[in-house]
């Protein structure tokens, strides 16, 4: 079959493959490449070594303080956001009625991009902080928590969901042999209910630490990085090294590839983990 | 499983509509907010509309006046069609290709595309919005390409899972009985396929109807889509109209919770299945 298909290479790869390029691998290997070199446009780059990546640590001070924010926001929003959705999943996968109804509500706000999500959060936390006189603005611990509610909000429908279908595919026997060795109700989520959902929760771990660690567009609708970007995170702080003032193009693009190296080492973690406990099953 | 008791269906059912209640209320919020004048909105967020502070659908008017609203709804949905059609079709053929034919370029390919899914957007977007400038893609037809190369990644990850399970028996038989490459492909590959076809539109779709960055940068100084409409209205220049953004927000949701109702049970399960592959 290999023999038949081999020569209509152009037509079923090629379309996809040219986009690919354009679109994404060319501009990386530019980027790849520019991080090294300063430029205001692609075409006036001169390369200038590893300048970039010591003024990204070191100029202002915004890389490092994003970094921390980011990491901080990361920990706390993966750790909420996981107990509450699996707390629901185990709440929702019991005989009851209507769990169907409160699953679509509270899945309901992923679907809601994030720039739509910043306004509507932005509205609700001033409306919180009035009392106080005050606005998420004021200070960078408002927006840290207010991006870790609004996080929460996005996010818990969604790794319920996950958290469900792996709920429902325990074989019910299991539950039944453990209640018949008499075995308590924690005694089952224990030794039965976890261990069967151990890859989605692999899964999910995963799902929200990558989705908190790129966060932009919450971001840039919720605070816009105020006060004085104390509250942006990496991502925002790449753009607004970018778009921000003319010249440090270079930075920003160097500033682009650390970001882009603490994700892929995430993301191999998260490989490493997933295969040997396969290995283990 | 034993029934539950009267008292764990009360608490049961008093903490879930509790909680349901608390995750709707921002979205209700801000729709009543957006039938208040935009005086009447800051100060007291959590006020019901009253005769003083109700102003019908002036901020519905301004809101729409203000960010052509109708034009970036249409832009929207144009370039999420034909993004996703596009990402459907030629990615499916790609993953199958890839995924019959073994050699060195196709893994090659694969490994590539498995590895563009791990790349944050910041680390190419100024780069591609460059490469999109100078190749003149930067209009509402160029950007279908763009998303082509970004949505395929994902999209031929997912669809060579599905390609692989695939018997191969009647290909082979069609193919030898004389059918051609391309309409075996679309009359016996594309059907087998269908539901994981679904997945890959469903998490497409609601990436490229919400994003905001890539359009903004490669169109969005000539086209607005809605969410570069709704950041558009927040940090333009002059006095913030809070009214018109509220209209905006409640007019941006809309299509989202249409779109949600008629499919939703295709969603949840396209979200699952794209979550357990990504």
């Amino acid at each position: 079959m290999q023999h038949y298909l081999k020569k209509w290479l152009p037509v079923f790869v090629f379309p996809t493959l040219a986009a690919f390029l354009i679109a994404f691998l060319i501009p990386f290997l530019m980027g790849l490449y520019l991080s090294f070199t300063s430029f205001t446009t692609v075409a006036d780059a001169k390369w200038v070594g590893l300048e970039n990546y010591i003024e990204a640590f070191r100029s202002d001070g915004h890389f490092l303080r994003a970094l921390g924010f980011t990491s901080l926001f990361t920990v706390v929003s993966v750790i909420t956001v996981n107990v509450s959705a699996f707390l629901l999943a185990l709440a929702l996968t019991k005989t009851f009625r209507l769990t169907n109804i409160y699953r679509s509500v509270f899945f309901m706000p992923n679907l809601i991009g994030g720039i739509v999500l910043g306004y509507i959060w932005q509205l609700i936390i001033n409306g919180l902080l009035q009392p106080l006189g005050v606005d998420v603005t004021y200070s960078a611990s408002y927006g840290f928590w207010g991006l870790v509610i609004m996080t929460n909000w996005q996010l818990i429908g969604y790794m319920m969901i996950i958290y469900i279908a792996a709920l429902q595919s325990i074989p019910p026997q299991l539950h039944e042999a453990a209640a018949i060795d008499g075995a308590s109700s924690l005694q089952a989520l224990r030794h039965v209910t976890l261990p069967s959902v151990a890859s989605a929760f692999t899964i999910c771990l995963f799902l929200t630490l990558t989705n908190s660690f790129k966060l932009f567009d919450q971001n840039l609708a919720l605070t816009d990085g105020a006060p004085a970007r104390e509250s942006s995170m990496l991502a925002l702080d790449i753009y607004k090294t970018f778009y921000g003032r003319i010249g440090q193009e270079g930075v920003g693009q160097a500033k682009a590839v650390i970001f882009f190296l603490i994700v892929s080492l995430i993301a191999f973690a998260q490989l490493r983990l997933t295969s040997s406990k396969e290995r283990d099953v | 499983m034993q029934k539950p008791s009267f008292g764990k269906k009360v608490l049961f059912y008093t903490v879930m509509t509790l909680l349901a209640a608390l995750f709707l209320s921002p979205v209700v919020i801000v729709l009543y907010n957006s039938f208040k004048g935009r005086f009447f909105i800051a100060d007291a967020p959590f006020a019901f509309p009253n005769a003083n502070t109700f102003v019908g659908l002036e901020n519905y008017k301004a809101g729409i006046a203000k960010t052509d609203f109708f034009s970036a709804f249409g832009w929207s949905l144009f370039i999420t069609l034909f993004s996703v059609g596009a990402i459907v079709l030629f990615c499916s053929m790609c993953a199958y290709y890839i995924t019959r034919v073994k050699n060195r370029f196709t893994r090659l390919v694969y490994y590539l595309f498995v590895f563009s899914m791990i790349v944050p957007f910041q680390m190419v977007m100024f780069t591609m919005s460059k490469t999109a400038n100078s190749l003149h893609l930067d209009n509402p037809i160029g950007i279908l390409l763009i998303y082509l190369g970004f949505g395929s990644g994902l999209s031929v990850f997912i669809l060579s899972g599905f390609v692989k399970a695939l018997p191969t028996d009647i290909e082979e038989a069609a193919l030898i009985d004389g059918a051609g490459a391309v309409r075996m492909f679309f009359r016996i590959i594309l059907p087998l396929l269908k539901p994981s076809l679904i997945t890959v539109a469903i998490l497409n779709t609601m990436w490229i109807w919400n994003d905001y960055l890539l359009p903004y940068l490669v169109i969005g100084s000539d086209y607005k889509t809605i969410p570069i409409a709704v950041q558009y209205l927040q940090g333009g220049y002059g006095s913030r109209d809070i009214g018109a953004l509220m209209a905006l927000l409640v007019l941006a949701i809309i299509p989202i919770v249409v779109f949600y109702f008629l499919a939703q049970k295709h969603i949840v399960k396209g979200v699952a299945a794209g979550a357990v592959k990504g």
